[in-house]
């Protein structure tokens, strides 16, 4: 189902033409339209869509039905040759099917319905006796595309998004129009116009035979038409394709598996058997609990991209960033690049210059990419001012702290940015997973209010999650400053109150206990992965340790453990302790549970973990060891910790929960964060199993008493 | 070598003028692609024309108004008390434009130049592989977008909803212009040229009227297939020099010189390199009519640098848009667009070619000359440059 992606096709504009239909039907429904018009241009028909109230095109029941109408009267017109498709908003063509109609659906048979009439009306174009021509400018996603272009294959399966230049080379569009400057009119107005003359133009040439339509095949091309049409190397591309996907989504994802299904049944028996196929699978597709869960997470995501706290007094144009480590460096690069100016202030050279080469290669990686280039590298650079010192800090809208996590340290650096300034200056303390309330650092600040928290995730540039924690005092206002800068470097954002490990870190303690109980129980490693990546989480919970840092771990174990008891017990902390001791730190010392080797991509188990795994070796306890009792077991408490924080009001909704555990922490997106999953499998099933395991490890699984009151009343549900 | 097509136009000038060589301070030329054996060309190109080796000579650049900068430098060093009597020009040798070694080659006989044993050499030479002879050739295209600037000159006449039937019909034009003024004698800048081992060079030689029907079958030459600029409304690159003499208004008459045209201000504007690349004209225009104290309808000669015809179109029709002074030029209204009558009427840089370095002084030149001519008051010389920049110029026939 990832056509759904709300991204694009890029500014560029794209025109493709197709050539189409031989059926010619007379209706002519002559009601008023409100999603597609029509207008004649000489011999030339334009339609253009234009879905009113919204900012982008969807394919809804009522423009596919008006879009039929069109197009039945262009195919009936004499005088009209040619036509061309055109959306009226600049930026969008159509950006797939209409999510709310999907949703709406509440059968399979109803989805598949909807997919055939849509079928039916592109197989007609794909057909027309006249050309169509598709002026595509900006996005154009899923139905939108086929519309748009009828083929596409590699596209299908991975859903990514595919700039202009390079949809030309793959030959999805005929000819790209770039977008002009400012002329009579608005840049926007006049490319769109400008795309009409030229697809027109190109219309009218394919109507009386000036211009071919013809794609010329490569080499490359023919020879693998020529091999595909053999049955022998068609299996085998299948076989290949099918290991493929099913090594990537473990299986957990219905939609690639069918789609390479439909596209066998397509190219073995025939359009019509392929076509049928596409809509049942379509419609199976659209009902299951994944499509609802991702589904889910896009309008939660969606959600989470605006500011719920309204604009802020003053825009933040100016940022400093304390501290040049992987964070503070993370978010100096994000921030540059939406041209924020930032300072980037580290205590020693060495380190500032540590911080300033990341953010380079971060920008090179994408000039490297084609997606900048080094002249737009090099101007998003001179956003970025490393130094030692406090100078320019007085010109700062907000300063970003990360520095090391020490809450002296952090008292230290709080007086003295404190001295330097501005009165409208936000104060907001980055936070690393470990769990300091930040009230304890407003505590120490003059001016509380000015104070928020902030938790990024690294690799600051890569992890879409960004947790801001409000404390009691922090006002309105410097929320939504704190939002607003957040959603500008590009992040989804959702907003928790103060406590410790407020909630992402708060989730994940209690899970990484558990899997220390499990390493301790025997169960290698390696093992230890491969159950939690079948449960779909993308990182395997062994590696993710690794990643966090065992020292990292360990602190937050320490201070979660403190700050809740026995509910965050399970796996030994002194486990932990002994690696840290040991020098295995994870990743960045090259060992942790796994030996880490630049340019040795099969990691092998660390040996010297088998002495201190025995030692603190415990006998597995009967009843729950099977993969399934594991991986429920490491999922129960995550999400019984997740109902807990939204039960004492960390947590404001149970889709900022969702959005947090799955952007954040990579919890299985095909079951939609924890809130989902509690609903999916059942509030009472949930119960108990935590139940089950509470009678044999204790009471770090009892059930917190919201996901009690979901399981004594059925029709309660996190989302509804 | 460019140094010689200067060292020619100065002598040229010397002859026309002359002017005694000791009598000038100071000389400054504008060049855009650099002959790296003579980076200071103006240094070069004098002491090859028989000036005094204690005048002081620099180089300047500025894309096609590199000679407006080297005239206004000059200008500017007598305003500043500096000297009195500079000559100023420009050089543009395309028909040999350095080419350079790729940058693997370059850094194999740099690191060559530094071993030291024959094994090491051979080492080394033993890395080279086929792909270190690909050379890099210069473009006509920014730095900072990439793009090249007949393609944006396509995107520009299309923002302004420019045909390619007006493009043509202006190249043509210009074309027609410019051989009608070389006919009548009107293009007494030129100085013939004799080049080693040819003919002597006597006239421009790029003039060519054509027909519209000629020019139609052209196919687009950067937009392709459907762009509009095509290589016969676009400005062609040639080789060429230029130079002109300036003073200060007591030296000229102390010495018993009739000025030709004063120059009586001057402005340099910038913008979007992108989009609104070619579009200087229109922001510089009002700029300097408004420090001049003039209006356009005072205006008598307009001279204009033409790149390309879609790219002179867009600038008149942008110049006459009450909406576009109002959006983007944060004006109350239009300074309105120079009538055609008075507009570039012995031909252009379409016509008469277009050597970067040396254009400028071209421009200013062929407008004084038709003041002269047609018995104007005030001439005004735009021309504009890669990166977006612009230099507008307003002459003035003096009391």
């Amino acid at each position: 189902f990832a056509e759904t992606a709300e991204n694009s096709f890029n500014t560029s504009n794209i025109f493709s033409l197709g050539y189409a239909c031989r059926n010619i039907s007379t209706s002519s429904a002559l009601h008023s339209k409100t999603h597609v018009s029509c207008d004649i241009k000489g011999d030339v028909a334009v339609v253009r869509f234009n879905t009113p109230n919204s900012k982008v095109n969807t394919l809804s029941k009522q423009l596919s039905a008006e879009f039929t109408d069109v197009m039945n009267e262009i195919w009936a017109n004499e005088a009209v040759k040619s036509a061309v498709l055109i959306s009226s908003k600049p930026g969008s063509f159509i950006a797939g099917a209409d999510l709310n109609m999907l949703e709406a659906c509440k059968t399979a048979q109803e989805v598949t319905q909807l997919s055939q009439d849509g079928q039916k009306m592109l197989e007609k174009i794909e057909h027309s006796p006249k050309p169509v021509v598709a002026a595509i400018s900006g996005s154009c996603l899923g139905g939108g595309l086929e519309v748009g272009v009828p083929a596409a294959f590699d596209m299908m399966l991975t859903g990514r998004n595919i700039r202009a230049d390079r949809a030309k080379k793959m030959g999805l569009v005929d000819q790209l129009v770039e977008p002009l400057g400012p002329g009579l009119k608005t840049p926007e107005a006049r490319t769109i116009e400008y795309l009409e003359e030229v697809a027109i133009g190109f219309a009218r040439g394919l109507a009386n035979k000036t211009v071919s339509a013809k794609r010329s095949k490569g080499l490359m091309q023919r020879l693998t038409d020529y091999a595909m049409a053999l049955p022998f190397v068609r299996q085998q591309v299948y076989k290949t394709v099918e290991s493929k996907v099913q090594k990537q989504t473990k299986g957990l994802y219905p939609a690639p598996l069918k789609i390479i299904e439909v596209v066998k049944t397509g190219l073995d028996q025939g359009n019509d058997a392929g076509y049928l196929i596409e809509a049942q699978s379509f419609g199976q597709l659209a009902v299951t609990k994944e499509s609802k869960a991702l589904m889910g997470l896009y309008h939660g995501q969606v959600q989470c991209k605006k500011n719920k706290f309204g604009t802020p007094q003053k825009e933040v144009k100016t940022l400093a960033v304390l501290g040049a480590g992987l964070m503070g460096a993370g978010i100096a690069q994000v921030s540059v690049d939406k041209g924020i100016k930032t300072i980037l202030k580290d205590t020693a050279q060495k380190g500032l210059d540590r911080g300033q080469q990341q953010v380079y290669k971060g920008l090179n990686g994408k000039v490297k990419k084609k997606s900048l280039t080094s002249f737009e590298r090099d101007s998003i650079l001179s956003n970025l001012m490393g130094q030692l010192d406090y100078k320019g800090f007085e010109k700062a809208d907000m300063v970003i702290e990360a520095v090391f996590e020490d809450i002296n340290v952090k008292h230290k650096v709080l007086k003295e940015v404190e001295a330097v300034i501005p009165a409208h200056c936000v104060f907001r303390p980055v936070t690393p997973p470990l769990p300091h309330p930040q009230h304890s650092i407003a505590a120490a600040s003059k001016r509380p209010e000015k104070v928020i928290g902030m938790h990024y995730f690294s690799p600051v540039d890569k992890m879409q999650l960004l947790e801001i924690i409000t404390t009691d005092k922090t006002s309105q206002d410097t929320a939504a400053s704190a939002v607003a800068v957040g959603l500008k470097q590009g992040k989804v954002v959702i907003v928790v109150k103060d406590g410790p490990g407020f909630y992402t870190t708060r989730c994940l303690a209690p899970m990484l206990s558990e899997v220390a109980r499990v390493l301790q129980e025997g169960i290698d490693p390696k093992k230890v992965d491969a159950i939690s990546t079948a449960f779909g989480f993308p990182v395997g919970a062994a590696t993710l340790i690794d990643e966090v840092g065992v020292d990292v771990a360990t602190h937050v174990a320490e201070d979660l453990g403190k700050a809740f008891g026995e509910r965050f017990g399970g796996g030994s902390i002194d486990l932990f302790k002994l690696m840290v001791q040991k020098g295995f730190l994870g990743r960045k010392t090259g060992k942790g549970f796994y030996v880490y080797q630049e340019g040795v991509k099969n990691r092998s188990v660390n040996s010297g973990m088998d002495e201190i795994l025995e030692k603190f070796k415990v006998p597995p306890l009967s009843c729950s060891c099977s993969d399934e009792d594991i991986q429920m077991r490491l999922v129960t408490r995550f999400v019984n910790e997740a109902a807990m924080c939204l039960q004492e009001g960390i947590l404001s909704n149970p889709v900022e929960g969702d959005i947090g555990a799955v952007f954040g922490l990579g919890f299985p997106p095909c079951l939609g964060g924890p809130f989902r999953f509690a609903d999916s499998y059942g509030a009472q099933q949930l119960v108990d199993k935590l139940r089950k395991y509470e009678a044999v490890y204790g009471s770090q699984f009892t059930p917190c008493q919201l996901l009690l009151d979901h399981a004594n009343s059925p029709s309660k549900k996190f989302h509804q | 070598m460019p140094h010689d097509l200067a060292r020619a136009a100065l002598q040229g000038l010397l002859t026309r003028t002359s002017v005694p060589r000791d009598v000038v301070d100071y000389i400054v030329y504008g060049t855009v692609i650099q002959e790296v054996k003579t980076s200071n060309v103006a240094r070069e190109a004098a002491l090859g024309a028989g000036f005094s080796d204690k005048t002081p000579a620099h180089t300047v650049t500025m894309a096609c108004i590199s000679s407006n900068q080297a005239m206004t430098t000059g200008v500017g060093m007598i305003a500043a008390g500096q000297c009195d009597v500079v000559v100023a020009g420009g050089v543009e040798l395309m028909s040999d434009v350095p080419i350079r070694h790729s940058r693997k080659m370059r850094k194999t006989m740099l690191t060559l130049n530094r071993a030291k044993t024959l094994g090491q050499k051979l080492s080394l030479i033993s890395k080279i592989r086929p792909d270190y002879f690909a050379p890099e050739l210069p473009a006509v295209a920014e730095f900072s977008t990439s793009e090249t600037m007949g393609h944006s000159a396509d995107r520009l006449a299309a923002a302004f909803g420019i045909s390619r039937l007006e493009q043509d019909e202006y190249a043509l034009r210009s074309h027609t212009l410019a051989k009608k003024a070389q006919d009548a004698g009107l293009l007494q800048d030129v100085v013939p040229f004799k080049v080693p081992g040819k003919d002597t060079v006597t006239k421009d030689n790029g003039i060519r009227p054509s027909s519209m029907e000629q020019m139609g079958k052209l196919k687009p030459a950067f937009v392709k297939p459907y762009g509009t600029v095509t290589a016969a409304n676009s400005s062609f690159l040639t080789d060429g020099a230029s130079a002109i003499l300036i003073m200060s208004e007591e030296k000229a008459l102390a010495m018993g010189y009739k000025p030709k045209a004063y120059l009586r201000d001057f402005v340099y504007v910038s913008q979007d390199p992108k989009d609104q690349l070619l579009l200087g004209p229109t922001y510089a225009t009002p700029k300097v009519l408004e420090k001049a104290g003039l209006s356009l309808s005072d205006i008598d000669v307009f001279e204009f640098h033409e790149a390309f015809a879609g790219q002179i179109l867009a600038n008149l029709k942008a110049m006459d848009s009450d909406w576009f002074a109002q959006n983007y030029m944060g004006r109350k209204s239009k300074v309105g667009a120079p009538p055609l009558d008075k507009f570039n009427t012995w031909g252009g840089s379409l016509s008469l070619g277009h050597p970067f370095g040396a254009t400028g002084c071209r421009l200013v030149i062929t407008a004084a000359h038709r003041l002269k001519k047609e018995g104007g008051q005030y001439g005004l010389v735009a021309a504009c440059a890669a990166g977006g920049q612009v230099n507008d110029a307003v002459l003035h026939m003096g009391p």
